[in-house]
């Protein structure tokens, strides 16, 4: 249970400067919080909720409603194969219970290691990769039980942390847009003049 | 249909903002901007519907209310909650396909609804059971598992949730967010598993929580104090007006089997909008309470004993008869009807008492009604909102929603100048914050800056003025009133008063005279002048700022004689107590803080052997030989209307069961306000402020089980670096000391407190914090020491 740290604080702060209100910078901070913890904690909703201006329980509502934020603890690497149409016929099926034989849980449960997190998933629009999966959010496709077996390897052995960080980062990345070229926190109808990026296009 | 078009053209062509349209083949004009299911109210085509309410923004979500409009390819299905009219629109609420349509809604509505009707708290009373009924299909081809949820699961100390009968109308989330500003409760999930829901152990902790259930569709939300308590076929209605503060919110009072069980909000469109706050709305426990007084006491050597009426009222006669002229005094009266008041009026000119007033010392002189008066909507419509007033949210609750709502909407400023943040704060437009006692050079600098002068010439300026602090004298308030009122062009004033009938019962004949007012009478009373206390309903151990000097008073006063629902603190010292019939159990009529005259309505049979405050000074009149000539309710009326200015013709209008009727107030002479420099600061580094909150000690609240918890506990609140500066810890005990008295109690850190002050809720359960308060000091200063 832990609210967002110092450094993330002020990161908090200058992407809610990016917003013209506050509270539009709600979900981008939601998911700093979940890449601090790998979920979203209670503490962390509520010091949302400060920083932005908006009580816990809208946090609550907002965060509840998008499937890809957690509020339990899950593991380091959430695993979502899809089971959807084109993967359910080119064996996503069996795929599912192989990684459920192999990780020892249920679909929906996370290894008592915290390494893994297995999950059922709707379409990844990668129907021609059949079948497929994610892990945090990264395809693998058209997997056999066999490369199943090997990606549980090499992430058990930290192999692919280059290419997939640990559940919650959304990019290795980070953003940074300088002050200047914000749109600021101006309420909408105080706004008088073309917002900056606008001007910048008709510049081109 | 050509010949009703060709009817209502010029009517529309008169007015820009109307349109005609027909509803069913019928001729109707409505308002530009109205939504379709408002007109057809209007023309009694009822149109189905769960998630709209006139009072809120629409939403359409329940997709309940679809309707039929005549469109370019032909009749259009469209919700009727969000579909502006228009002019030549053709609406038709009784097609084969709308009925369809309307069908459908209801059995997917149900396809997941429990129908447990028959252990429903709604059932008989149900929007969802009755137009299932009206415009259902009146069966299901629904028969897999239902969802399921945990049974009533508590979200407040009040309400109660059952997520299997919600059909996510979004009603109660709405007014949460919406009309209370405490958007405490929303929809979590999506799709098939959406329900409302608190943050995880964080209540639904508002003050107007149950109006979310009386808006309920549904019953998925309901309260505590009535569930399971009765049916609504059973229950006797009678409306009738709220009297707890003085915003005189219109409600129906329903009981059954002669015991009170709920309150609903009526509609009032000047007052309250249909809302109630929890206090008001859940109070009704008191009078039910097993403590209330059932006969009259006497004291004898061993305490107070039970007496029949007519021995103490005999006694009652005998004391008044005795006392030396000019040496009795009545406190209180605001509690009652106008019409009580008017009767221990008339017995006091009897009986030639000088010393009378309705308020406790913690209010503002009766001079505030001599400025021109606002109404609610006055203030509503204003552009300009000035607040020198206590925490409306926490004196004046649905004063509170109407303001915010109108600041919500941008329809008015509001300039706020406070001790330090109120509910409104958030919503103001300049908060200016000033020390205890600095109101006038605040004001005077507030009124002088070029940004407000120039909005304040913008139209019309409502001045809401109260005694915000208890810590100071009012007069300090009065002046900064006077100063506003004299300086800015175009402003009225709408006073802030505390019991529900101040207006009334000041107006009535109980107004102080020749500024003996409630503390003048104490110190009297202290110096041994009074013969006979007379306290009309009136608590001083409890309700004067200053405790010492209600303590002299009571102490010093040779004969009290209290007339009360409860044994009260200061009851307790009398030496007869009659016991009074309370709100719900008698008739009459109260006056609000504008000014109207509403009615009180009886609904069950006085407690015990109580009854109405007239009758006791009727019958003392009689006694003494004074006989006031009126034997009933009506008498009263009759000579109010007759006799007291602004009362005329009141008692007799049907308007006064509605709306209410406002009286006409003379103008009164003008104040003799005389300003006086608040003393510097010495030693005492921190200025007092002392004001209610919703919830107290006050005997309504603490004696209605649901409410009596809810009050916060006394306490001194300051601002988060002062506490630093104390060298206190949240929560831990410091002793607050002004000039000779001090009193220990927790402290906590809020920043709603000015750096300087030091905020203290009044009447809390605890320690009093009115030992240190003296009703001759302009302000009040203190040192606080940390002493854990």
């Amino acid at each position: 249970m832990s609210r967002l740290t110092d450094a993330h604080v002020t990161l908090a702060k200058e992407i809610i400067g990016r917003y013209p209100r506050p509270k539009s910078a709600l979900v981008p901070l939601l998911h700093l919080a979940q890449e601090q913890d790998g979920y979203i904690t209670r503490d962390a909703m509520v010091h949302i909720g400060q920083l932005v201006g908006v009580t816990s329980a809208e946090v609550y509502g907002t965060a509840t409603f998008y499937e890809m934020f957690k509020f339990e603890p899950v593991g380091k690497y959430v695993v979502n194969i899809c089971g959807t149409m084109s993967c359910a016929l080119m064996g996503s099926e069996e795929l599912m219970h192989h990684a459920e034989k192999r990780l020892g849980i249920k679909a929906g449960g996370t290894t008592a290691d915290g390494m893994f997190t297995l999950e059922h998933a709707e379409c990844q629009a990668a129907c021609t990769e059949a079948p497929c999966l994610q892990v945090n959010y990264r395809y693998r496709y058209r997997l056999t039980p066999a490369d199943l077996d090997q990606l549980i390897d090499d992430l058990s052995s930290e192999r692919l942390t280059h290419e997939i960080p640990p559940h919650g980062t959304v990019a290795k990345v980070r953003q940074h847009i300088p002050p200047h070229l914000g749109v600021g926190a101006v309420e909408p109808e105080l706004v008088t003049e073309s917002p900056v990026w606008l001007d910048s296009k008709a510049a081109l | 249909m050509s010949t009703t078009e060709s009817n209502i053209e010029p009517a529309s062509q008169l007015d820009p903002n109307v349109v005609s349209m027909t509803i069913n083949g019928k001729a109707v004009l409505a308002r530009k901007g109205e939504w379709i299911i408002a007109a057809a109210d209007r023309t009694e085509d009822f149109i189905p519907r769960f998630c709209y309410h006139p009072r809120m923004e629409s939403v359409g979500v329940c997709r309940q209310c679809l309707v039929e409009v005549e469109g370019p390819r032909g009749p259009m299905m469209v919700v009727s909650c969000m579909t502006p009219v228009a002019q030549g629109q053709v609406v038709r609420t009784d097609t084969d396909i709308v009925k369809r349509a309307q069908e459908g809604m209801i059995e997917l509505l149900l396809a997941n609804h429990p129908l447990d009707c028959p252990v429903c708290d709604k059932g008989g009373e149900c929007p969802l059971q009755d137009q299932a009924f009206s415009h259902g299909p009146g069966e299901s081809r629904y028969i897999e598992e239902k969802r399921h949820y945990e049974k009533p699961i508590p979200i407040s100390g009040l309400v109660f949730l059952d997520r299997e009968r919600c059909i996510l109308c979004d009603r109660c989330t709405r007014f949460a967010d919406e009309v209370a500003g405490d958007p405490l409760i929303t929809f979590i999930h999506r799709g098939n598993n959406t329900q409302v829901m608190t943050f995880p152990d964080e209540p639904f902790a508002s003050y107007f929580s149950g109006n979310t259930v009386q808006i309920c569709p549904v019953g998925a939300l309901t309260a505590e104090p009535y569930r399971f308590k009765a049916r609504p076929w059973d229950l006797q209605q009678q409306e009738s007006t709220c009297t707890t503060c003085s915003v005189g919110c219109r409600t129906v009072v329903q009981s059954s089997r002669n015991e009170i069980l709920r309150y609903q909000g009526v509609d009032s469109d000047p007052v309250n909008w249909g809302w109630l706050c929890d206090r008001g709305r859940f109070n009704f426990q008191s009078t039910n309470s097993q403590n209330r007084l059932a006969t009259p006491l006497i004291k004898s050597d061993d305490g107070l004993k039970p007496a029949s009426w007519t021995a103490a009222l005999d006694e009652t006669a005998r004391a008044l008869r005795h006392a030396q002229p000019g040496s009795i005094a009545i406190l209180g009266g605001a509690r009652g009807t106008n019409e009580d008041a008017w009767a221990w009026a008339q017995l006091a000119d009897v009986l030639g008492v000088e010393m009378r007033d309705a308020q406790l010392d913690d209010g503002l002189p009766a001079e505030i009604f001599g400025y021109p008066g606002a109404t609610i909507d006055d203030a509503c419509s204003a552009a300009t909102v000035i607040l020198l007033a206590p925490d409306l949210k926490e004196e004046l609750p649905v004063l509170y929603l109407r303001l915010r709502g109108a600041a919500e909407k941008k329809k008015i400023r509001i300039i706020e100048i406070a001790t330090h943040d109120s509910g409104l704060t958030r919503y103001a437009w300049k908060s200016i914050m000033h020390e205890p006692g600095n109101q006038v050079q605040t004001v005077q600098d507030v009124l002088s800056a070029p940004e407000i002068k120039e909005q304040l010439g913008r139209g019309r300026v409502v001045l809401v003025a109260g005694r915000s602090n208890l810590a100071e004298l009012a007069h300090n308030t009065m002046a900064a009133v006077d100063s506003i009122v004299t300086t800015v062009a175009q402003v009225s004033v709408l006073p802030v008063l505390r019991r529900g009938n101040v207006r009334g019962a000041l107006s009535l004949g109980l107004a102080p005279r020749a500024s003996n007012d409630a503390a003048a009478i104490l110190e009297a009373a202290a110096n041994g002048k009074i013969d006979c206390l007379i306290l009309l309903g009136a608590d001083p151990l409890s309700d004067v700022p200053d405790a010492d000097l209600a303590r002299r008073g009571v102490a010093g006063a040779r004969f009290i004689i209290a007339i009360d629902t409860f044994l009260t603190n200061s009851s307790a010292h009398a030496d007869i107590v009659l016991p009074a019939a309370a709100y719900g159990e008698k008739d009459g009529t109260t006056t609000n803080l504008e000014g109207r005259v509403t009615d009180v309505v009886q609904s069950i049979t006085p407690h015990a052997t109580s009854r109405p405050d007239w009758m006791m000074a009727a019958e003392l009149a009689t006694l003494l030989g004074n006989d006031l000539g009126i034997l009933t309710l009506q008498d009263i009326q009759a000579r109010i209307s007759q006799t007291v200015v602004g009362f005329d013709g009141l008692s007799v209008s049907v308007a006064v069961r509605k709306n209410g009727v406002l009286i006409s107030v003379p103008p009164v002479s003008p104040l003799q306000v005389h300003h006086e420099a608040v003393t510097k600061r010495n030693s005492y580094e921190y200025r007092l402020v002392v004001a209610r909150k919703l919830y107290d000690e006050a005997v309504a609240t603490a004696m209605s089980q649901s409410l009596s918890a809810l009050a916060t506990g006394a306490g001194v609140y300051v601002h988060p670096l002062d506490l630093e500066r104390i060298g206190a810890k949240d929560g831990s005990s410091v002793r607050i000391s002004s000039t000779g008295r001090s009193v220990v109690l927790p402290v906590y850190a809020s920043m709603s407190v000015t750096r300087g002050t030091a905020f203290a809720p009044f009447n809390q359960k605890g320690v009093d914090i009115r030992e240190l308060l003296q009703a001759t000091d302009g302000v009040t200063d203190v040192q606080i020491a940390n002493i854990s």
